[in-house]
């Protein structure tokens, strides 16, 4: 682990050079730890792969003061536990309708359409981080055979609820907004909400699995194409 | 929405003409970067939070950043007004005003902005602030993510802006008024990806002046001139703090503003310190870019300084003229 200076107002602590879920699991147990014993000079943690951004309020205390207290505090972070949050289980209506690219992705995996959707829905997929856009949440790790490279020239309008891989890592699009990765189906559920509460369905930490869905389940949980 | 135990009408100012880009902003969002939320508020929170002091306001009442200029209001109330910021014609009914300090404002007048002259976004004050509900802790607009202001967009014709009766003016003392460069020195702090910078390339970085290229906004700013290489090509994505300074494989920066997305993968090479990200956010294209480093500990006690200098006698009551 080593303690990197980020800006004027905050470290970024370093846990691993790669991304897997045992550091995924030490980052948030890490969250949970210096929202403790940091208090109210906190303002912001950005949890990441393999990374934390700690955010302090630099006119309540000073730096060498936050530094001391996140070495202290990460000093009880044990290596052995595996700690994932909640399970959720999102319903996709994968075909070729509701993703663009599944045929596609299926032909230069040389697989099936319905291969790609087995293999995707079999996988559990742990939250690594959450960012790019409000309620975009980064999933890893698809099974090998379906990873594949984002779109060499990136879609201007990718739809609300697509769900999407890039490399090996999945993901559903929160709003309408640009975005390069390949879409293999649709989640009718919001996956950001600004008047609920929570916002979102899912936090870092948390697993995720899919379940497929037929077109009129989706339209009944009030999916849109 | 509508409150039931009061029949009076709400009132305020009624948006005549929007402007390039005029957004309702307090201090900024926080706290909510576990959700994707970026912070937002004015890039030049020292204006922002003057126009707040000269109307007696918190300093993290809502205000509008008017960003290049044409904002035209008409006020239903008698009220006062600050314009800070970036220079710009300001008339009332047509007759010019001058910024940093607060003026007084009768119902049924026209208030209007033209456009900038020195600097490249001005902040319009009102007592009492702006009455606009925060949505996640703050009422910064920020477009991108459609959060904030009025409906999470930028100010449109029609719009009615909520705001309270009040007088008494004040002004900022002439000495505290800044003036807006299109050459400054931007403080850096290195931190982050720094070690995979030889001292040769921090030197380069160090010594050269860039240029603000056409592509610049309220979520970055990107920079010409000399490009600068770290030894390594990306990084799994992390947190960006204000400032941050990214190096993407071209060699040319790019820094990191309030509507920043969260997370990225360029290597970095340390960030600015957010008093001089103000004055970087008045400079428009061409303006000349040179980076100076400076220790954690010296950029505490410039913000702490900073915070003395708007919250302590920088503002005076305008004598009255006696006749």
């Amino acid at each position: 682990m080593k303690v990197s200076v980020a800006g004027e107002n905050s470290f970024i602590i370093y846990f691993a050079d790669h991304a897997c879920a045992e550091v995924s699991a030490q980052v948030q147990q890490a969250c949970t730890l210096l929202k403790e014993s940091l208090g109210n000079v906190l303002i912001d943690l950005i949890p990441s792969y393999a990374s934390l951004l700690v955010i302090y309020n630099p006119m309540q205390t000073d730096g060498s003061h936050v530094q001391h207290k996140i070495n202290a505090s990460l000093s009880n972070l044990s290596n052995s536990q595996n700690t994932s949050g909640k399970l959720v289980t999102l319903p996709v209506y994968y075909s070729e309708e509701s993703g663009a690219d599944l045929a596609e992705l299926a032909k230069r995996a040389n697989l099936s359409i319905n291969e790609v959707i087995d293999i995707h829905q079999q996988g559990e997929y742990r939250v690594y981080a959450i960012g790019f856009a409000p309620g975009f949440a980064y999933l890893g790790e698809v099974d090998e055979r379906i990873a594949a490279p984002r779109l060499s020239s990136p879609r201007l309008k990718v739809p609300k609820g697509a769900v999407a891989i890039a490399d090996r890592q999945t993901a559903i699009y929160p709003a309408q907004s640009p975005g390069g990765w390949n879409l293999i189906g649709s989640c009718p559920m919001s996956m950001f909400d600004a008047d609920a509460q929570p916002s979102m369905p899912v936090e870092v930490g948390d697993i995720v699995k899919f379940k497929a869905i037929d077109r009129e389940q989706f339209f009944s949980l009030g999916g849109e194409l | 929405m509508s409150n039931l135990t009061n029949s009076a009408k709400p009132l305020g100012m009624v948006v005549e003409k929007p402007g390039m880009l005029s957004l309702i902003h307090d201090l900024g969002r926080f706290g909510q970067h576990n959700i994707g939320l970026t912070t937002g508020g004015p890039l030049d929170p020292h204006a922002f939070k003057t126009a707040n002091k000269l109307c007696q306001n918190s300093l993290n009442d809502s205000a509008i950043e008017i960003t290049v200029g044409g904002l035209e209001l008409i006020s239903q109330i008698d009220t006062v007004i600050s314009v800070t910021g970036a220079a710009l014609p300001f008339t009332i009914n047509g007759i010019e005003h001058p910024q940093w300090q607060t003026i007084a404002i009768k119902q049924g007048d026209h208030i209007a902005f033209g456009f900038v002259s020195s600097g490249l976004r001005a902040y319009l004050a009102v007592k009492g602030g702006f009455n606009v509900t925060p949505m996640f802790g703050s009422t910064s607009t920020v477009t991108r993510e459609g959060i904030g202001g009025i409906d999470g967009a930028k100010l449109k014709q029609g719009q009615l802006l909520e705001c309270s009766s009040h007088d008494e003016c004040m002004q900022l003392k002439a000495s505290h008024v800044p003036s807006y460069d299109s050459a400054i020195t931007l403080r850096v702090i290195l931190g982050y990806q720094q070690d995979a910078f030889t001292q040769v390339q921090k030197r380069h970085f160090f010594s050269s002046e860039y240029q603000v290229s056409e592509s610049f906004d309220r979520m970055g700013y990107r920079l010409q001139g000399q490009a600068i290489k770290p030894s390594i090509d990306g990084i799994l994505s992390e947190g960006i703090c204000l400032g941050a300074i990214q190096i993407p494989a071209n060699g040319q920066p790019i820094i990191l503003m309030n509507d920043r997305q969260t997370i990225g993968g360029y290597p970095k090479i340390g960030s600015v310190l957010s008093i001089d990200l103000a004055k970087l956010a008045q400079c428009g294209q061409g303006a000349s870019i040179k980076f100076a480093q400076i220790t954690m500990e010296d950029a505490h006690n410039l913000l702490h300084l900073e915070q003395a200098n708007i919250e302590l006698n920088s503002v005076e009551p305008i004598e009255k003229l006696l006749n």
